[in-house]
């Protein structure tokens, strides 16, 4: 027990001692969530600015609760003149112009995108139209309830915080058992530590430990700073099954790095060897941008990778109220990698560089 | 129980084309201090690896305390301390976090470990990260972790390498002291005066063979020479060793 306690302690301390390692493991792949869900932010939102001059009855008589209701579709704006609001349409700064002579509201909308001009005519009509209705006093003969879907399409942070966050894991576990092997090896401690009455059980219960941990303070960091109003991630019901799936995900990878932690000989050639084989695979598993795009035969292959099954099953229990359905396949398939890449490491395995 | 702390009996190790130890067979009483001398390349370290149990020889058999070394045995390994020719630390760790390491691996309390920096003179050093350590600080360590766990076998591949003369002194001192705590010490050096002051009894190797087997003084009475160095030179020849 003591032994345990002490490994991990010392990996622990010789991971936050390396300051490139935090960096590497924790911040950038924390900047990367800081500033896609910043760039992104008004992306696939579909929230129009209109431009109002002078006084619009149907906008001006909306109470404050209409008004709240509307707000994550419609923005209104004060403009000074007629000229300036259809300046800012043809800037596209807003949306839309809108005024109104004597009842007759003019709404001009920009003719470069018709999704949104779209949404605003939608939006002014409804609201035109509804208050139409309350003029003549009678009750409407149809009425609209909305329901809701879990749509396909996500805001930007819902894609990009299950993403990075396992980029972010699959890189800190990859990393961390490749270069404590090869470190180990190198400084000759493994042979060292044959030499001490531990045993190999210890050794890769304290990596096993000190990563898990790594990766659920990624998790917690990364779910903290995407929760805040700022970037507004939402999380549903069953969020919780990211942790046993970030769980088997970082053993998953860690025998990712003990395969190329067995192979290489030098600290550089892991690091070099990691990087090909991390990045793109999560460029194809849909890390950094959706992957819908790619061609059928690569969305095909990007399935052989453990980390397209850690980011949809992540995307699907964080963002679109996915369950066990979702993540017990992901798991199996990501604990099914780690045994058999540990197999293939144990294989490679060397106690010396000689 | 034989009173014997080594047995070893017939020892062979190849590496590629090299025969790097070649029928060793040795034998180290219980309290004794052995020295094993030879040129470089002669075979010390890896015969010290076989019998420590780091590594499997091609023939022959190592025991300790009456215990087959190989296959890995952790409770003799509990009774044995190794310093290796290449001292071999966790990185980013300070003098102190490494030896408490290594005792936590023995249950040895941490007061007992930071006594054993004291006493080789590493107390000012203990907040100072290895790969800050001078060579022979390096090396100093390495032999405190070697003996945190008071082992009953010591085995020190050149220990004195790269240490200052005081620091030789005194770790010459601490050696003296442990073995005439009844502890067993087994050495290899090329300081020939050490050897000499220190041991018991030498084993001289070259070639992957031992030449010759006895106390200092009676190798050099046998041999009519007037030192240590003599012999050596007498037994290995005077030529460079690839
Ligand atoms: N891991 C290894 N792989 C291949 N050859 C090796 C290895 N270790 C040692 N050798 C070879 O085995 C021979 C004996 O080496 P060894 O290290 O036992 O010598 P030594 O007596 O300890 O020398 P020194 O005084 O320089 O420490 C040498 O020829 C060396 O080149
Ligand atoms: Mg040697």
């Amino acid at each position: 027990m003591r032994t345990l306690r002490s490994l991990s302690k010392v990996m622990y301390l010789g991971m936050v001692r390396d300051k490139s390692a935090v960096f590497f493991m924790l911040l950038f792949p924390l900047m990367f969530l800081l500033l896609f869900g910043a760039l992104f932010q008004s992306e696939g939102g579909t929230r129009v600015t209109v431009a109002q001059v002078g006084d619009v009855e149907v906008l001006d008589q909306l109470g404050d609760d209409q008004l709240g209701a509307l707000d994550e579709t419609l923005r209104i704006e004060r403009a000074g003149d007629r000229d300036r609001a259809l300046e800012d349409v043809r800037q596209g700064d807003v949306d839309a112009a809108i005024w109104e002579v004597d009842g007759e509201i003019e709404l001009y909308v920009s003719a470069s995108d018709p999704a949104r001009s779209g949404t605003v005519n939608g939006i002014v009509n409804g609201l035109v139209q509804e208050a139409n209705v309350a003029a003549t006093g009678q009750e409407p003969t149809y009425r609209i309830t909305a329901g809701q879907v879990e749509d396909e399409s996500l805001k930007a942070i819902q894609f990009f915080t299950p993403g990075l966050l396992g980029w972010a894991v699959a890189m800190g576990a990859s990393f961390m058992s490749a270069l404590t092997l090869v470190a180990w090896r190198k400084k000759r401690l493994l042979r060292r530590l044959w030499l001490a009455p531990i045993g190999p059980g210890q050794v890769i219960g304290a990596r096993v430990g000190v990563s898990l941990g790594l990766s659920m303070v990624q998790l917690a960091v990364f779910l903290g700073v995407a929760i805040i109003p700022f970037y507004g991630l939402r999380l549903t019901g069953n969020w919780w099954l990211s942790i046993p799936l970030i769980a088997c995900g970082t053993l998953a990878f860690m025998a990712v790095g003990l395969v190329i932690g067995a192979w290489a000989k030098t600290e550089e050639s892991a690091n070099g060897a990691l990087q090909i084989t991390i990045l793109p695979m999560a460029f194809l598993s849909g890390s950094f941008f959706p992957t819908d795009g790619m061609p059928g035969w690569l969305q095909t292959v990007s399935h052989v990778l453990p980390l397209k099954w850690l980011n949809e099953a992540m995307m699907s229990v964080l963002s679109r109220g996915g369950g066990w359905s979702d993540a017990l396949p992901a798991m199996g398939v990501l604990l099914l990698f780690a045994a058999v890449l540990t197999a293939i490491a144990a294989k490679l395995f060397r106690w010396d560089s000689a | 129980m034989t009173s014997s702390a080594i047995t070893a009996e017939g020892l062979r190790k190849r590496y590629g084309d090299v025969q790097a130890v070649d029928g060793v067979s040795f034998e180290v009483e219980a309290g004794e201090f052995y020295g094993i001398l030879g040129p470089n390349g002669a075979g010390k370290t890896t015969t010290l690896e076989i019998v420590e149990g780091l590594r499997e020889p091609d023939e022959g058999t190592a025991r300790l305390l009456g215990e087959l070394s190989w296959p890995r045995n952790t409770a003799l390994l509990r009774r044995i301390g190794v310093q290796l020719q290449a001292s071999a630390f966790f990185e980013k760790l300070t003098a102190r976090e490494q030896i408490r390491t290594f005792a936590s691996f023995y249950d040895v309390s941490d007061e007992r470990a930071d006594a054993m920096l004291e006493s080789v003179g590493l107390t000012d050093k203990a907040d100072v990260q290895d790969d800050k350590l001078s060579g022979g600080q390096a090396q100093r360590l390495s032999i405190a972790c070697a003996l945190v766990h008071d082992p009953e076998l010591v085995f020190l591949d050149e220990p004195t390498t790269g240490l200052d003369p005081q620091a030789r002194r005194n770790l010459w001192d601490l050696l003296r002291r442990i073995n005439s705590e009844g502890r067993t010490v087994v050495l290899t050096t090329h300081y020939m005066d050490e050897a000499e002051t220190l041991c018991d009894r030498v084993a001289v190797m070259d070639n992957g063979k031992i030449l010759r087997v006895g106390p200092p003084r009676e190798l050099i009475s046998d041999l009519g020479v007037d030192s240590l160095e003599d012999v050596f030179l007498e037994l290995t020849g005077r030529e460079y060793r690839e």
